[in-house]
């Protein structure tokens, strides 16, 4: 298992964001992550990064504990987060540079080239990051998390906005990663989940609602679309 | 950290903003100290650059807080501080990063202003017949409170959300600390009060060092100062919900 969450809390305030989640993910599977807005998965998945801290429970990352190996675990997750932010004023492949460079990486200018045949940004990568289409954003984003060849990835909503091409590349991209790393996703769309994922975890409200392989959700709710599945668990 | 550091001082480098309270600080000493009759050098009559490091320090209070506005505010405002906070760097390391740059463009700021000093050393009768260890000592005054009044300026971009509260809030304290404490120090008649909020005004340490004697008490009191408003930055750094 390289990813084991074992009851996390957080609350902002009196508001209790995530209440009591724990999962498994392991490497080769890809992981979907779904709720309703507000459900608490950004959160988890921050929380997860060490971007921020949970109020109770612990996650154990490739068997190393987040709370006292906060930066040894940075090195070892590519995080995309939500609406993908980016230093906007930078080129495309200054800014992997210096991604690759906070991350102490040796051979950075072969390791931007890399990735950037990977997540297709060939024609892209002498422009500044604030002239990219959305798209092209998000595989900078993409980009900035799969630099340092990371074992687990955490993707918040990464084909949000895309277009249907974009999306299928995108798609097909994150099925590669998946082959030898642990990947968890989330997303709103059930058909996404239908394509790429092995795993789901539905949260509702913070709390956990379901915990399973896709297929024994399937089996468990025989002659229902996913869709369906998801609208009864969370209503 | 290095990567930190190296972008911050490009992105400063690369806003207008850098070079306009650059420009508009070299301009003010500028005029003031060569042009404007009642405050020239020249009028003045004797060579010297005292009434330079008596404006710089409230040109400062400016200065510094416009600089260092956008390190934290800027970020928290675009998301972009994620970018820097899933990396394996620790707060402290960016805060430092971040620091470094802004006092790097406070040097490039003071740099040109060493044409003041070879103008007077010229200038002065017979050539070179200026203090030059006053001048050295004043310029290691200015540096360090340049780098106080940075440190000020990071801990409000931590605070603020919004960078004209965070520029706000750093010129304040920055006048608070250089000019408020020596006069709230008059205000009392216990001597012990005055002994004590004299010895935590910034004014009183720079005026020491810019006598040209750099005494041990004065570099711990500004090396004091920087460790505990970067402190504070990373106590709330830590403590964020964003």
């Amino acid at each position: 298992m390289s990813i084991k969450v074992n009851a996390l809390s957080k609350s902002y305030g009196k508001q209790k964001a995530i209440d009591n989640i724990s999962f498994e993910a392991s490497p080769g599977r890809i992981l979907g992550f779904l709720g309703p807005n507000g459900a608490g998965k950004s959160t988890t998945m921050k929380i997860l990064s060490a971007y921020l801290s949970a109020d109770a429970g612990e996650a154990v990352i490739c068997g190393l504990g987040i709370r006292d190996n906060a930066l040894e675990i940075k090195k070892r997750i590519g995080y995309l987060p939500e609406h993908t932010p980016l230093y906007v004023d930078m080129y495309v492949k200054e800014f992997l540079a210096f991604v690759a460079e906070s991350y102490g990486l040796k051979g950075i200018d072969l390791k931007v080239k890399e990735v950037i045949t990977k997540v297709g940004l060939e024609a892209e990568q002498f422009k500044k990051i604030s002239m990219l289409s959305k798209g092209y954003k998000q595989r900078v984003g993409l980009a900035q998390a799969i630099i340092h060849d990371p074992q687990v990835l955490i993707l918040d909503e990464p084909t949000s906005g895309l277009d249907p091409n974009q999306l299928l590349e995108i798609r097909s991209l994150i099925r590669n990663l998946g082959q030898n790393k642990t990947v968890i996703l989330s997303t709103h769309i059930m058909q996404e989940v239908e394509a790429i994922c092995d795993d789901v975890v539905i949260i509702s409200k913070g709390k956990l609602v379901a915990v399973s392989s896709l297929q024994e959700l399937r089996e468990k709710h025989r002659n229902s679309s996913l869709e369906e599945i998801f609208r009864k668990l969370t209503a | 950290m290095y990567a930190v550091f190296k972008r911050e001082l490009f992105s400063l480098l690369n806003s207008l903003m850098a070079y306009i309270t650059i420009g508009v600080f070299l301009l003010a000493t500028g005029l003031l100290l060569w042009f404007f009759p009642d405050s020239s050098i020249p009028d003045y009559g004797y060579a010297e650059l005292g009434s330079f490091f008596n404006l710089v320090p409230f040109l400062f209070i400016f200065l510094i807080p416009a600089i260092s506005m956008r390190a934290f505010a800027e970020e928290r405002r675009e998301g972009t501080y994620m970018l820097l906070a899933i990396r394996p760097l620790t707060e402290l390391q960016i805060i430092l990063a971040k620091y470094l740059a802004c006092l790097s463009l406070v040097v490039v700021a003071l740099l040109p202003t060493l044409v003041y000093y070879f103008s007077v050393y010229k200038l002065g009768s017979p050539a070179g017949n200026i203090d030059s260890a006053v001048v050295a000592g004043s310029y290691v005054g200015l540096l360090l409170l340049g780098s106080a009044f940075v440190s000020v300026g990071i801990l409000a971009s931590s605070l603020a959300k919004n960078q004209v509260v965070a520029f706000a809030l750093a010129a304040f304290i920055c006048f608070l600390v250089y000019m408020g404490l020596d006069a709230a120090a008059k205000i009392f008649s216990m001597q012990w009060i005055e002994g004590l909020l004299n010895g935590l005004s910034v004014n009183e340490h720079y005026q020491s060092i810019s006598r040209g004697v750099i005494d041990t008490r004065d570099l711990v009191y500004f090396f004091s100062f920087n460790v505990f408003f970067l402190a504070w930055t990373s106590f709330v750094l830590k403590g964020r919900k964003w």
